[in-house]
């Protein structure tokens, strides 16, 4: 016995509400982020997600707002991603209530951020968000590459390659997820989850495309990961947090119960 | 009745969390504040810390943090929780950055989780020490109380604290190695895991602090 593989739920959150899209498109409604949480942490949840997906500034506000009140009420770790930019961001962040904030697009274009917000912040609370997606050599040998925009647009950089540099740079952790599997329930991409979780000695956390209870088992067992995040299977009641952990107790798993 | 609660801020990193979790469990008053005067006055004291030793070392000697502490400690006999960083600034020396002098409050090395780091199974193990983990309690203790043995609390650190005196060991955790997860010496508790971040038994923890009269 020991460490506890950690089960993640995610609130997807746009204008205060938590969503849910299929590929980032076609968005469901799932309800109201503070409600959401505090059932997540009353479940049992082991940490919580929170991205921020609005694109106004106005939106922001909302956000550092809805951060505040559920740290009010939430006494697990809480991480914030969704357009942190600057050192300026993570603070706000950080005094709303997060543990965590997790840089995304911002690494990418100014990979010095990672090292400023580590040194400033510690590694504990930066966490550095990889969209990856399948973009196989000429040869076949199968290779990802690290998407912006929604998955829309490449960036020829390497993710395993990227990460590896995330943590040389001060990065707490990877939360990777794969872009071909986001909203899709056919599970983890677990080559990649794979591939970034032997070369890096960070913890990384497994998301995008959980469908069932055994994509979640996959991840650790066969993907490497060390947290594994979903969000639809959860929101909208197909599984709750206790359910998946039994479930991933029964196959081998160390949870905590 | 708590009382009055003193957290000290040393201007690293988010306090609020561990505020609201004592408020939550009860706390008449909780200050985040480095005044010494307001700290003197409080009935208990929470020394939290996260982030990077050197800096927090930097800052705590700045703000004159170790004579708040002994007056806390040693003059006043309040009951004092020191927190992660907050724990291992109270001991001798911090291999971290390259090397950093501590408070010297508890006699004791806070040592790096070594790379690679390896479970009994020859497993890799990742650092940081991230998540949820079993604390062996090795001690009664009234902070202990309805908190059952082997419960998982919620720990990120890279550096681990190994006191000298391990007659002071309140709680352990294994990782590759066995650290010290909690240190017990009269009216000092000091954790290396998040109570404010451990859920039930963290805030039972927070609970047990509040109505701790200081006595083991």
């Amino acid at each position: 016995m020991g460490l506890a593989k950690r089960i993640i739920p995610c609130l997807d959150v746009e204008n205060g509400r938590v969503v849910k899209g299929v590929n980032f498109v076609d968005i469901r409604d799932a309800g109201d982020p503070v409600e959401i949480a505090i059932r997540y942490n009353q479940q049992g949840a082991d940490e919580i997600t929170f991205l921020d997906i609005t694109a106004s500034h106005e939106g922001r506000d909302t956000t550092v707002h809805t951060v505040e009140k559920i740290a009010e009420q939430v006494f697990i770790p809480l991480t914030v991603g969704g357009g942190i930019r600057a050192v300026e961001d993570i603070r706000t962040m950080l005094n709303a209530g997060a543990d965590k904030v997790s840089i995304n697009t911002a690494a990418i274009h100014n990979p010095e951020l990672v090292r400023e917000a580590a040194q400033r912040f510690g590694s504990q609370c930066i966490v550095v968000a990889i969209d990856a997606k399948r973009v196989d050599d000429v040869d076949g040998k199968p290779r990802w590459e690290i998407f912006t925009h929604g998955g829309r647009k490449p960036t020829g950089i390497d993710a395993v390659a990227w990460a590896v540099r995330m943590a040389e740079l001060g990065a707490g952790e990877i939360l990777l997820t794969s872009m071909d599997r986001d909203g899709t329930k056919n599970g983890f991409e677990l080559g990649v989850t794979r591939a970034i979780s032997d070369a890096v000695e960070i913890p990384v956390i497994a998301s995008g495309g959980v469908g069932n209870l055994d994509h979640l088992v996959e991840g650790i067992t066969i993907g490497g990961a060390d947290a594994v995040l979903a969000a639809s299977i959860f929101h909208f009641g197909e599984y709750s947090v206790p359910q998946a952990k039994r479930y991933m107790a029964e196959h081998g798993v160390e949870v905590r119960l | 009745m708590s009382g009055v609660v003193a957290v000290i801020d040393y201007g690293m990193g988010n306090l609020h969390s561990v505020a609201s979790a004592l408020e939550h469990v009860g706390a008449d008053k909780v200050l985040v504040t480095h005044d010494a005067e307001l700290i003197r006055q409080a009935d208990r004291v929470v020394f939290p810390g996260v982030g990077a030793i050197r800096d927090c070392m930097t800052e705590i000697r700045r703000l004159h943090c170790a004579q708040l502490l002994a007056d806390a400690l040693v003059e006043q006999h309040k009951p004092v929780l020191a927190i992660c960083v907050g724990m291992q600034a109270l001991m001798t020396h911090s291999e971290e950055n390259d090397g950093v002098d501590c408070l010297d409050i508890i006699p004791g090395e806070v040592r790096y989780f070594g790379n690679p780091l390896v479970d009994d199974q020859q497993q890799r193990l990742k650092v940081p020490h991230m998540g949820w983990n079993e604390v062996r309690q090795c001690m009664p203790h009234p902070l202990w109380r309805d908190i059952p043995d082997m419960t998982r609390f919620y720990f990120v650190h890279s550096y681990y604290v190994d006191a000298v005196d391990r007659s002071l060991l309140a709680g352990s955790v294994q990782y590759g190695v066995s650290a010290d997860a909690a240190l017990a010496r009269d009216n000092l508790f000091a954790v290396q895991f998040h109570p404010e971040k451990s859920h039930t038994a963290g805030l039972q923890l927070l609970r047990n602090f509040l109505e701790w009269n200081g006595q083991c």
